[in-house]
């Protein structure tokens, strides 16, 4: 097949000027679709509480249990002994923001939001910044999210230094951003993915179990070095870490790099997706 | 009878011929256009010009290659042969440029019903990034053109099909492009609801010469004034003026020139 020059039709008289988008243009944009996650976290508030249920079933039944079978060494970012549930409300923060980001990336596409997405992808704006700006607006829902459980967790005694809680905002922006890149790279590739729980065992489950949320990685290096591996490349151990040690006013640069080059590489890839002429809706033809 | 259609057929031929005169861009072009899902070809060298100010009719059952087509011209999918220019800015080169001249409505609702019909309308040109003050006027002016102000507040699933389609296309025109594609807008609505929408389409051709591309697999929403693309099984089988179409297949009425057209493809696939 051959591409017609482009000559050919954009040079007749009395064409368009070329449009040039303003930095206003796109901070608009970024307004527009923040706010209609706001409106829409605001009508799904049910939604919100039982997200909310999960990371604390696990706070207060499974660390109730687990608290007695695992001693924690005294490991950075933490200076004395602390008790199981302090290890692992860090873990549980980013496992809403795992949930949330696969959640908000698959129904982005495969729910009645395709048709929002057609709305928004026939915009002007380069479809980089539209996936760019989505991501954002989910996560500031997943933020709230995760502050609330933080508050809620201060009767489990996990109680962080005041400004920890401000130093965790960046990490928790960078760590749901890249965990939402993920879910759009998954939704822009693999077409098995449709149902949520074919995510929750694919992908959810082995990365929250073979990540530090639960565990520290020393302890899974002494029962088994292959798994250590597998924890230690897992990107999703790398932003609980890096929620952990912003919790407690530290950066762990391994962590930071880790989540910065993977929230690069996932959301390069999905744009590449959602690119028209190379993605994966052009070849299944979504639209018929 | 024979000679009112000949002079009707001469009217509209000279009509058409004018308006093409004074519009040197038109509103979109698209030359030798391919496309295919896989092996499956869905659009075969397509070619068909809309004007600014022309009531078109792109007319073909379903499954004739129109939603790709729409797809292809609001670059949800990027086309691989051919060319799309839209007021001269071709899609792939210059999509920014390019969508910002289009409206469009598709043929699966895109309202997101549980926001009000306002703040429906506000995200979207909130992403055509109308100014705030800008955005507070354009809504006013085109929710009273569908005549659906008293319902801004209400929440999209609380309207009827009919008025979340005129919601639809208040939201395509809010950034005032010259261009409106429409897929399918009448499937499921009353004959009132039709009606409506088919007027105030019309409407906005004739008073804002508004270019308007209206998919449709209804033989009877072809009016005197619309100029007729048939398409079928992805191909371009006939484009012009009613009397045109009419004169070509020697027929009396749209339905017999379409049922003739399809069938002769049938014939010679």
């Amino acid at each position: 097949m051959t591409t017609v020059p482009i000559d050919e039709t954009a040079t007749v008289a009395g064409a368009v000027p070329k449009l040039r988008l303003a930095p206003r243009h796109y901070a608009r944009a970024l307004e527009g679709i923040v706010w209609r996650e706001w409106l829409r976290f605001l009508g799904q508030r049910g939604r919100f509480f039982s997200a909310l249920v999960r990371p604390l079933v696990w706070l207060g039944i499974f660390a109730a249990g687990f608290r007695f079978t695992l001693g924690v060494s005294i490991i950075p970012p933490y200076e004395t002994y602390i008790p199981y549930e302090v290890y692992v409300a860090p873990g549980l923060a980013a496992m809403i923001q795992l949930f949330n980001g696969m959640q908000s990336s698959l129904s982005m596409v495969y729910d009645r939001e395709m048709g929002s997405m057609r709305v928004l992808l026939t915009s002007p704006l380069p479809r980089w910044y539209l996936l760019a700006a989505k991501l954002l607006a989910g996560v500031v829902v997943s933020v709230l999210q995760v502050y609330a459980f933080l508050a809620i967790s201060l009767l489990w005694e996990v109680e962080p230094p005041l400004w920890g809680y401000l130093a965790v905002l960046p990490a928790l922006i960078l760590s749901g951003m890249m965990l939402g890149a993920l879910g759009l790279l998954l939704s822009s590739t693999i077409r098995q993915l449709e149902n949520f729980a074919g995510v929750m065992n694919f992908v959810i489950f082995p990365m929250f179990f073979a990540s530090s949320a639960l565990y520290p990685l020393w302890r899974v290096q002494e029962a088994n070095l292959w798994l250590w591996y597998i924890c230690e490349i897992n990107p999703f151990t790398h932003a609980a870490e890096l929620i952990r040690f912003a919790l407690y006013s530290q950066v762990s640069w391994i962590a930071l790099a880790v989540v910065v080059c993977c929230l690069v590489l996932f959301m390069t890839l999905a744009v590449l997706g959602y690119d028209p002429a190379r993605g994966m809706i052009a070849r299944r033809g979504g639209a018929e | 009878m024979g000679s009112a259609l000949e002079q009707d057929r001469q009217a509209g031929v000279a009509a058409h011929a004018s308006r093409r005169d004074a519009a040197a861009t038109p509103a979109l072009r698209i030359a030798r256009l391919s496309h295919s899902y896989g092996a499956r070809p869905a659009l075969r060298d397509v070619a068909l010009t809309v004007y600014p100010g022309d009531f078109t009719i792109l007319l073909g059952l379903n499954g004739a290659g129109k939603s790709t087509l729409f797809s292809l011209v609001t670059r949800l999918y990027a086309h691989r042969s051919g060319s799309i220019a839209i007021f001269g800015a071709a899609i792939d080169a210059d999509p920014a440029t390019a969508l910002s001249r289009i409206g469009v409505v598709f043929q699966q609702s895109t309202l997101d019903l549980d926001l009000t019909v306002e703040q429906n309308l506000r995200y979207h040109a909130a992403l055509h990034g109308l100014p705030r003050r800008l955005t507070a006027m354009r809504i006013a002016v085109e929710i009273e053109r569908v005549d659906l102000a008293k319902r801004r507040h209400d929440k999209a699933r609380q309207l009827s099909g009919g008025q979340r389609r005129r919601v639809e296309i208040a939201r395509a025109l809010l950034h005032d492009p010259k261009l409106l594609l429409l897929d399918e807008p009448t499937v499921g609505l009353d004959v009132e609801g039709r009606q409506f929408l088919l007027d105030h389409v019309r409407g906005l051709c004739r008073n804002d010469g508004i270019g308007v591309l209206w998919a449709t697999h209804l033989i009877d929403e072809v009016g005197a004034d619309s100029r007729v693309i048939i398409l079928h099984q992805g191909k371009v089988m006939a484009e012009g003026s009613v009397p045109e179409i009419l004169a070509a297949t020697g027929s009396t009425t749209m339905r017999e020139a379409f049922d003739a057209m399809t069938r002769r493809s049938e014939r010679k696939p």
